[in-house]
């Protein structure tokens, strides 16, 4: 479903170049599990990007469901992440005015979903991810734990074929993070797709295959 | 995005930051509040000179002598000739539309009676000035008809010209002295107040003819014709013209139409509204400033939202939508609010003076809520777009 061939990513800083990626080639199946791994600097976060259709490849082809992506628009990029991408984040993203419902709400406001099929749905990842107390709190009134749960409801609120994860318990407690990875692989195996970025040797054994990164190529594959 | 929910979203984003959006919400209010009350302003000030202009007597042609024009090097060329009771009466007579018309001849000299005196402007006119200046008479009558009247030594007094001199008698058939001259007082009267800086309870009134003689004067100072009505005017002006050409054999007259000194006074209001309005907007122009400032604050301050934003799958366009609906919120809140704050103003002054008649008009209500709006669009957009521009993984990252 997910096809990297041969991509490369090149920044312009200055008068030098950095090259992030250096002919990444990669393919993910449907329902996947996979980690990335590599020390920071090694790319791994450019290729999240990529994969999330927030930047895009300087030469190469990234083929996601068959279409090339580095031909979309960028509204159809915005589309394509507003159905098919959820996103994770080390530091959460959580609008702080908003409570947990509004900031669940978030993606199906801007998808043109009326307010109350947004109420309702928001309601049912919440508590799919065990807060279904903690509607109304703001970010601030949640622990680190759960507002990466509030995370990941928003995450999955749109129903997307991709999960990507960056870090997701990169600024969690041993034994929240424990619960924020039960969760994703938990969506995993109901069919997600699940790309988690780490440097964290711990979580990235926990996915059947590992993808190790080291200055922008691909190392080795394992598992 | 629905329009509600782009709403909502704007007004969690600014009740977020209660104090930089009043403030934004304020520089908006106090411009608009201005542009209200100045126009309001400016509208009762014209207003007010119509008002004064149509109580001194509508359907007005004045005659005055000479001719406002540059004459020859001569330097004693343009000979004019004098502006006569008997032009008066030929006008009356003779100029189809004319209802009546009244010679005005004035000077100041003192009144006295016993040993009180009081200098006043003296009018000498005929008994048709009444009926055109529309004045009242309070107690007796005003001056006798008919020409054989021109000349004698009647008095009317204004009243405040009475009240000064007979301190709580009357004064009818009692005589005066203006200068040398006896009048016998005739009349006196209703007050009128001011008009157009014109105190007509200050003043006396004497037969015109009596008037030249003891001015020493040959010709009038004004003849006033009023006319059947405002559609005449021009017509019988351009009569006038002919008739004094004719009898006087040249151009050495100068007519004007009472609607042409009022547009003249209306279109210089007018300006002056404009001008007020123009140094209001400067201020509204400020505001958008200020609101352009705290929106560009806010897309900094907000990268990662934006970031996120774009990450959940917004459009470049929906963000833009939002913070472009954040702008204009701020501006047209500001925009209700300097209209309440305004009419409010306007209110408050015409319980302070009454007589003014201070309201803004209806365009001005209206130009001055879609200024509001337009304000936050206009200085909205660079904000905006900045918003839109920003590259989604740098705004995700950079912490």
């Amino acid at each position: 479903m997910i096809r990297l061939e041969e991509v490369w990513r090149i920044y312009r800083v200055g008068e030098s170049e950095v090259q992030a990626l250096k002919g990444v080639s990669l393919e993910i199946r449907r329902g996947e599990h996979l980690s990335l791994m590599g020390p920071s600097g090694s790319g791994k976060s450019t290729l999240m990007h990529i994969l999330g259709c927030l930047d895009r490849p300087t030469r190469g082809r990234y083929l996601f469901e068959g279409r090339d992506v580095g031909t979309l628009s960028d509204e159809e990029r915005s589309l394509l992440r507003q159905r098919e991408i959820g996103f994770v984040f080390q530091f959460f993203h959580l609008l702080p005015r908003l409570d947990a419902l509004g900031n669940v709400e978030l993606p199906m406001l801007f998808a043109g979903i009326p307010r109350g099929e947004r109420r309702r749905r928001a309601r049912e990842a919440l508590d799919a991810v065990g807060l279904s107390d903690r509607l109304d709190h703001r970010p601030d009134q949640l622990s680190g734990g759960q507002r990466q749960r509030v995370a990941i409801a928003r995450a999955v609120v749109m129903e997307p074929s991709l999960l990507l994860a960056d870090e997701p318990t990169g600024n969690l407690d041993r034994s929240s993070a424990g619960e924020v990875m039960e969760l994703l692989e938990a969506l995993n195996r109901a069919g997600r797709t699940l790309v988690v970025v780490t440097h964290d040797p711990e979580v990235a054994s926990r996915a059947p295959r590992v993808v190790r990164m080291s200055d922008g190529e691909l190392l080795e594959e394992e598992g | 995005m629905r329009p509600g929910d782009l709403l909502g979203f704007a007004f969690a984003a600014l009740s977020g930051h209660r104090l930089r959006t009043g403030l934004s919400v304020a520089g908006v209010a106090v411009g608009i509040s201005a542009v209200v009350a100045l126009t309001a302003l400016g509208e009762g000030a014209r207003q007010y000179v119509v008002q004064e202009f149509t109580s001194l007597g509508s359907n007005l042609v004045i005659v005055m002598p000479g001719r406002v024009e540059t004459t020859g090097a001569m330097p004693y060329g343009g000979v004019t000739h004098d502006l006569t009771i008997e032009d008066a009466v030929a006008i009356e007579q003779r100029v189809a539309g004319v209802v009546r018309t009244a010679p005005v001849s004035v000077a100041t000299e003192t009144v006295r009676f016993g040993d009180r005196g009081r200098s006043v402007p003296i009018i000498g006119t005929s008994a048709d000035y009444r009926f055109v200046r529309q004045l009242q008479v309070a107690a007796g009558r005003f001056l006798p008809e008919g020409s054989s009247h021109l000349a004698g030594n009647e008095i009317v007094l204004g009243t405040k010209v009475a009240r000064e001199l007979f301190v709580g008698t009357s004064p009818l058939g009692k005589i005066v002295r203006v200068g040398p001259y006896r009048f016998r007082v005739v009349g006196v009267l209703a007050p009128k107040g001011r008009s157009l800086g014109f105190d007509f309870d200050d003043l006396v009134f004497i037969p015109v003819r009596t008037g030249m003689r003891i001015f020493n004067r040959s010709s009038l100072f004004r003849i006033l014709v009023e006319t059947s009505s405002t559609a005449e005017l021009a017509p019988v002006r351009r009569r006038v013209l002919a008739l004094l050409r004719e009898r006087h054999r040249a151009d050495d007259v100068t007519v004007v139409t009472q609607d042409a000194v009022l547009d003249a006074f209306s279109s210089i209001l007018a300006v002056l509204t404009l001008a007020l309005v123009g140094i209001a907007s400067v201020s509204l122009a400020v505001a958008g400033v200020g609101i352009m400032n705290v929106m560009l604050v806010s897309v900094a301050e907000r990268r990662p939202e934006i970031g996120l934003l774009k990450a959940v799958g917004a459009t470049d366009r929906q963000v833009l939508a939002a913070f472009l609906t954040e702008a204009v919120v701020l501006s047209s809140a500001g925009g209700l609010l300097g209209l309440l704050a305004g009419l409010g103003a306007i209110r408050a002054f015409v319980r302070i003076y009454p007589t003014f008649p201070a309201s803004p008009p209806p365009w001005a209500v209206a130009a001055a809520l879609g200024v509001s709006v337009l304000v936050g669009a206009v200085f909205g957009v660079v904000p905006a777009r900045r918003a839109t521009r920003l590259d989604p993984v740098a705004a995700l990252t950079r912490r």
